[in-house]
């Protein structure tokens, strides 16, 4: 879409005003432009690229990212990404522009490094202060065991500081309102292990949990970092797809000069020009030009409006086929698209409410270990006088209990399950939307978009004449109308040739016309060519005799949607179709896959508040849609998908993506929710054994350092395992 | 047991080293694009001389 709207030439001409004007490297800040190359896949693809864009003039250097299938691009203000994609496409790489600011890749990759290093920290101290340990637990006596326990202090204070600093932060920002995380627990038991062991190693005592509180905060950093990478991955994935919409639009001078400009800079009572194929960037009325309107991502019709001077459009509407000029009503924030955005927020309040299962394990596990801290501190104080005693005591028991493999037992999971529904073709956004698609018994689809795609088919070719046929496909060659592309595929499928036609024209809104063996003859609109207008999709053929012809459409199912309702039916779920389509679209529909419950002519508040009715039926509601219409339905339910075609606005509502056209990944992304919930669990179930195991020992007094390491590092390890029987 | 005055501070250099190794690595940016990196060592584009 991007490459319709190359910019007039004006960039050579500012080059030669430029030059002799002051020093170039003064000259306002360099564009970095991002462009996104699905194509590049080797070192071959890297090295072309590359030079094809540093060829350029005014480009100072570009370096593609394999990873991200990216090409980064420094150069001249003057050089736009509309300059750059034909020389890309000249050297047969495909190529989008990326919108730089929608991508911030700069400030989350900051967030990531900064989380690796103190994992290295973490990982580098721990395995240093382990080896000393071991050799302490190995049998180190007397001014040996108080060096090695001296050096490990110096090693883990500093390492401490700086590793576990996130640790410190998130439990001080709960503390501070009041409440308790994961991470008050962790904290404590951190500190309190560094306390009692420096005081112990002042005594020259013989235990100390240096290596301990090292390697817990290693642990815990590797699940942060594992829960920080799937967020990042699905984040950067989510980014694109909204920065692959650059808004821009074509604004009319005062002498009728088109000129391109951000859609931000839109005002009202601008003049903007439509072309067929673009979508309206804001509300407005058209004050030039016929055409056809495609309402389906707003109202979910599958029927093309006609339109005319004096007709309102939205924003988001698409243009079908005259070019179309229309005056700007409302803009930003007051478009309709925008409008839409409080309903989204009404509806978006009520799925706050969900806790995830690590919450509410947190919930349980933290008072409890305090509990048993404080208590076990008490006991052997009141029974041995002796402080010392009692804090080391409480120190192991925290120590001990502390949810190093708690910590690990969602993350571990999530990662291996979005890592799988990633190469299926699903993004996963949300944190708990893996937690909340296992829950779910009742599938809702819109049908426009999402079980259709969105594309018509002929239904009726064989009730036609074969010179009827020709005719209509010569009509339907020369116009880029979907009804007109679906006619002419069909028609060639079949073997037609087009019939000679003369003076073929198309009428903008109505149709196209032509002459053939001396007759006029029209190919559009119902009332274009004398017809009657039906409740079907139909395209009327009318060759100077007789009565008009209809061909009838109907909207192509996506592929994998048969399949996809009938494994969630087997698998138990009832499956609702719900859409703002005619009754008799979307009773057909239902029919063909063999759906019982559906809705017709549903307004988007209808939709969300049927979807709250059946929520509050006690039914987990999985929302699957794609329009404007479909936004607060889909943010109102208890977990949503939509796919990858949608409108921003849709996607950024829902909490799964689909990437690929295929709908069949749905069936199977529930049944990996399921199956990563269940291990979840089981990691919970596992974490809790070791510690039923270790805790009664620690409590009584007989735990080591060396048992806490063991018993640690062995439930992490398990745990990780037991994550990656998901892959 | 004396060497142990020489082994402990040797050791943790050698740690030390390695760290600051993997720090400069980050800082650089070369986790960044790992697959490209990858790739880019097969070239021969600037075997004979560096890039300019």
């Amino acid at each position: 879409m991007t490459a319709e709207f190359r910019p007039p030439s004006a960039a050579a001409c500012q080059g030669c005003l430029a030059a002799p004007v002051g020093p170039v490297e003064d000259a306002p800040k360099d564009a970095r432009i991002a462009l996104s190359l699905p194509g590049v896949h080797c070192q071959v693809c890297i090295t072309t690229v590359e030079h094809a864009l540093s060829d350029l003039p005014g480009v100072h250097s570009a370096r593609v990212n394999l990873t991200l299938k990216r090409a980064l691009i420094e150069a001249d203000p003057e050089v736009r990404a509309a300059d750059l994609i034909p020389v890309l496409e000249g050297v047969g790489y495909e190529a989008h522009e990326l919108d730089s600011g929608a991508l911030q890749a700069t400030q989350t990759d900051r967030a990531g490094r900064d989380l690796l290093m103190r994992l290295a920290v973490a990982g580098f101290a721990s395995m240093n202060v382990m080896l000393l340990s071991v050799s302490v637990w190995s049998g180190a006596t007397d001014a040996t065991r108080d060096m090695f326990h001296w050096i490990s202090a110096a090693i883990t204070l500093p390492a401490i500081a700086f590793a576990a600093k996130p640790f410190f932060v998130n439990a001080w920002s709960a503390l501070r309102v009041g409440r308790l995380n994961m991470d008050v627990p962790i904290v404590l038991a951190i500190v309190l292990a560094l306390v009692t062991s420096l005081w112990e190693t002042s005594l020259s005592g013989e235990h100390a949990y240096f290596d301990a509180a090292l390697t817990l905060t290693f642990f815990l950093l590797a699940g942060r970092y594992l829960d920080y990478r799937t967020r990042a991955v699905a984040r950067s994935a989510a980014e694109e797809l909204s920065a692959l919409e650059v808004p821009r639009a074509l604004r009319l001078t005062g002498d009728g000069q088109e000129e391109e400009v951000a859609v931000a800079a839109l005002g009202i009572g601008d003049l903007i020009r439509i072309r067929p194929g673009a979508r309206m960037p804001v509300d407005g009325e058209i004050t030039e030009g016929r055409s056809e309107l495609d309402r389906s991502l707003l109202t979910g019709e599958t029927l093309p409006v006609f339109a005319e001077p004096g007709l309102a459009v939205s924003a988001g509407e698409v243009n079908l086929t005259g070019p179309l000029t229309i005056r700007a009503t409302a803009v930003g924030k007051d478009t309709s698209l925008h409008r839409m955005a409080d309903l989204v927020a009404i509806a978006e309040s009520g799925r706050s409410r969900y806790t995830s299962l690590a919450d509410s394990a947190a919930k349980l596990y933290a008072p409890g270990v305090h509990i048993l801290a404080a208590l076990s501190f008490l006991g052997w104080y009141l029974y041995s006088w002796d402080v010392r005693t009692a804090l080391n005591i409480a120190a192991a028991v925290l120590i001990i209990t502390c949810p190093c493999a708690l910590g690990l037992a969602v993350p571990a999971v999530t990662t291996a399950a979005s890592g799988r529904l990633f190469r299926k073709g699903m993004l996963i956004k949300h944190a708990t939307a893996l937690e909340r698609l296992a829950e779910v018994d009742t599938v809702v689809f819109d049908k426009t978009g999402t079980l259709t795609a969105g594309t018509p088919e002929l239904t009726n070719l064989q009730d036609h004449a074969s010179t009827d046929l020709a005719v209509a496909l010569a009509l339907a060659e020369v116009s880029a109308h979907p009804l007109s592309v679906a006619l002419t595929r069909a028609a060639r499928a079949a073997g037609i040739v087009p019939a000679e036609i003369t003076d073929v024209t198309e009428v903008p809104g109505y149709g196209t016309q032509g002459q053939w063996q001396g007759r006029l003859v029209r190919l559009g609109r119902a009332t274009w060519v004398g017809a009657a207008q039906g409740s079907q999709t139909a395209a009327w053929l009318s060759v100077g005799e007789g009565e008009a012809r209809p061909f009838f459409f109907s909207d192509a199912l996506r592929p994998g949607a048969t399949e996809a309702v009938a494994a969630l039916q087997k698998a138990g779920a009832e499956v609702v179709l719900m859409s703002g389509d005619t009754t008799l679209a979307v009773e057909a529909l239902a029919r063909r896959l063999g759906i019982s419950r559906w809705v017709a002519e549903a307004l988007p508040q209808d939709k969300s508040a049927r979807i709250v009715r059946l929520s509050e039926e006690g039914k987990k509601v999985l929302m699957v849609g794609d329009g404007l219409n479909d936004t607060a339905a889909l943010a109102a339910a208890h977990v949503s998908i939509s796919p990858a075609s949608a409108l921003d606005a849709a996607r950024v509502a829902s909490d799964i993506v689909l990437l690929g056209q295929d709908l069949a990944p749905i069936p199977e992304a529930c049944d990996v929710a399921r199956k990563a919930t269940r291990r979840i669990r089981e990691n919970f179930r596992i974490a809790t054994v070791y510690n039923l195991i270790a805790v009664p020992l620690a409590v009584a007094g007989l735990a080591t350092p060396l048992m806490a390491a063991l018993a640690m590092s062995s439930s992490s390890i398990t745990v990780s395992l037991n994550a990656l029987r998901l892959r | 047991m004396d060497v142990l005055v020489f082994l402990i501070p040797i050791s943790l250099f050698l740690g030390g080293v390695g760290l600051l190794g993997f720090i400069y690595t980050v800082r650089s940016g070369q986790y960044d694009d790992p697959e490209g990196d990858s790739h880019r060592i097969l070239s021969d584009e600037w075997d004979d001389h560096p890039r300019p």
